[in-house]
């Protein structure tokens, strides 16, 4: 049992830790303003499943992880990653009774806020001029949901021991 | 409460540099498939074509070997004029080459990761070139790995000088990879299409005489105080993998040794 639970713990951070590399992975021109935020959906997953297990303390130290992983101020990620993954804390128990299109909506608004938050900060950072394409990860983001969905129910769902 | 912290003092970059040497190996990670893949494309490109690769590496030291003679010469020379007139001359600059990693960091800036850090010395503002130009300079130093910002990212720019006349400017970022932006000159600026911009040494960051840039349009613009002008980098910025770190020496070496007055008054000439 208690094995069991350590590679619980380990799959959780193994399938994080692909999530940051995809994060950066390499892709040339204008596609990668189209990579979406696969920690956040990682995160996401994980607190819908397990609420007991995963929660803000790893959202938040995932989030801090993907500031440095990504270059970006100390603590951008962690604050936007912590509210949302607070959300879903309060409402996994209701998301799981939701159909498959009200939760891909959910996810939307999850990613919506996250990216907000961050497009606030970079605002009070230097005004910048951002592009619209800023945007776009929230929907490729929510377009390959069910993906992500699958896949992780698919490590979730894989015994290792019984 | 970080995110304040961070922006208003440097401190907090100590945390930075502690979670970045659990972080920066996955930017090795990531990076791993583009090396073994250049990896296997060199071991299995053909005999000949590694030696008729070799035959022309040669030819380009030769005559590199030659330019650099000369080079040696016009040096010493350029010594001695600038002694002539008093004036201390900055000696030399050491140089690291660093490997780009494909990591994408943030899609709208234009900042690289080498894989080159502060184990190696590499320090913030070091100016970055390529064989080609300047390609930018090391905007954050980490133990394993750095941050570049090249000098197309939006928030970059960099003083330069026309290398036919001297007019000093700043060339800005565009956010385009192959253009930079003259944004102040004014309309009568005595600059033309095909000039060669070079680092001017203002600001301290870059050291002088690099080339940056080539103009390549020029538009007065009769109605407005500045004229618009665009550049395009000498420096392959999207293609070279291998980049130069350089560290020039900050304290300028004086040319004339002071002469040292001895007991009886004499002076003697320090050799």
């Amino acid at each position: 049992m208690r094995l069991n639970n350590y590679i619980g713990f380990f799959r959780i951070f193994i399938t994080l830790i692909l999530a940051m590399c995809l994060r950066v992975m390499p892709i040339s021109g204008d596609v990668a303003m189209l990579n979406p935020d696969w920690v956040l959906l990682a995160l996401v997953y994980w607190t819908l499943i397990l609420p007991e297990r995963v929660g803000i303390f790893h959202a938040w130290s995932f989030g801090l992880l993907t500031d440095v992983l990504t270059g970006r101020l100390l603590g951008q990620y962690a604050l936007a990653y912590s509210l949302v993954i607070y959300i879903c804390l309060k409402f996994h128990k209701r998301l799981r009774q939701f159909p498959f299109f009200q939760q891909g909506l959910f996810i939307f608004f999850c990613l919506l806020l996250s990216q907000l938050l961050l497009f606030f900060i970079k605002n009070l950072q230097h005004p910048a001029q951002l592009h619209a394409t800023f945007w776009l990860p929230v929907f490729t983001g929510t377009l390959i949901w069910p993906l992500v969905y699958g896949l992780l129910r698919f490590v979730s769902s894989f015994k290792v021991l019984k | 409460m970080l995110l304040l912290t961070e922006h208003k003092y440097a401190q907090v970059g100590g945390i930075r540099t502690t979670l970045s040497v659990f972080v920066d190996p996955l930017k090795y990670l990531v990076d791993l498939p583009t090396t073994l893949v250049e990896q296997a494309t060199n071991s299995a490109s053909s005999y000949s074509a590694l030696k008729e690769e070799n035959a022309r590496l040669r030819e380009d030291q030769l005559v590199h070997q030659t330019r650099l003679l000369k080079f040696a010469a016009l040096e010493k020379e350029n010594i001695r004029l600038r002694a002539l007139l008093e004036n201390s001359f900055k000696l030399g600059e050491q140089v690291l080459v660093a490997e780009l990693l494909s990591v994408n960091m943030a899609p709208y800036e234009h900042i690289v990761v080498v894989n080159k850090g502060t184990r190696f010395g590499v320090h913030p503002q070091q100016p970055v070139l390529d064989a080609n130009g300047v390609v930018g300079q090391v905007f954050r130093a980490l133990p394993f790995t750095s941050e570049i910002m090249l000098i197309t990212d939006p928030n970059h720019a960099i003083p330069v000088q026309v290398n036919r006349n001297g007019l000093l400017t700043i060339a800005v970022g565009s956010g385009q990879l192959n253009r930079l932006v003259l944004p102040f000159l004014p309309s009568n600026a005595d600059i033309r299409p095909g000039d060669l911009l070079i680092t001017s040494g203002l600001g301290g960051t870059f050291p002088q005489g690099y080339p940056v840039a080539v103009v390549d349009e020029f538009t007065a613009q009769p109605n407005k105080a500045f004229a618009t002008i665009t550049a395009t980098p000498k420096a392959l910025l999207d293609r070279n993998r291998e980049l130069m770190i350089v560290w020039s020496k900050s304290i300028p070496v004086p040319l004339i040794t002071k002469p040292v007055v001895n007991e009886e008054g004499a002076v003697n000439e320090v050799k």
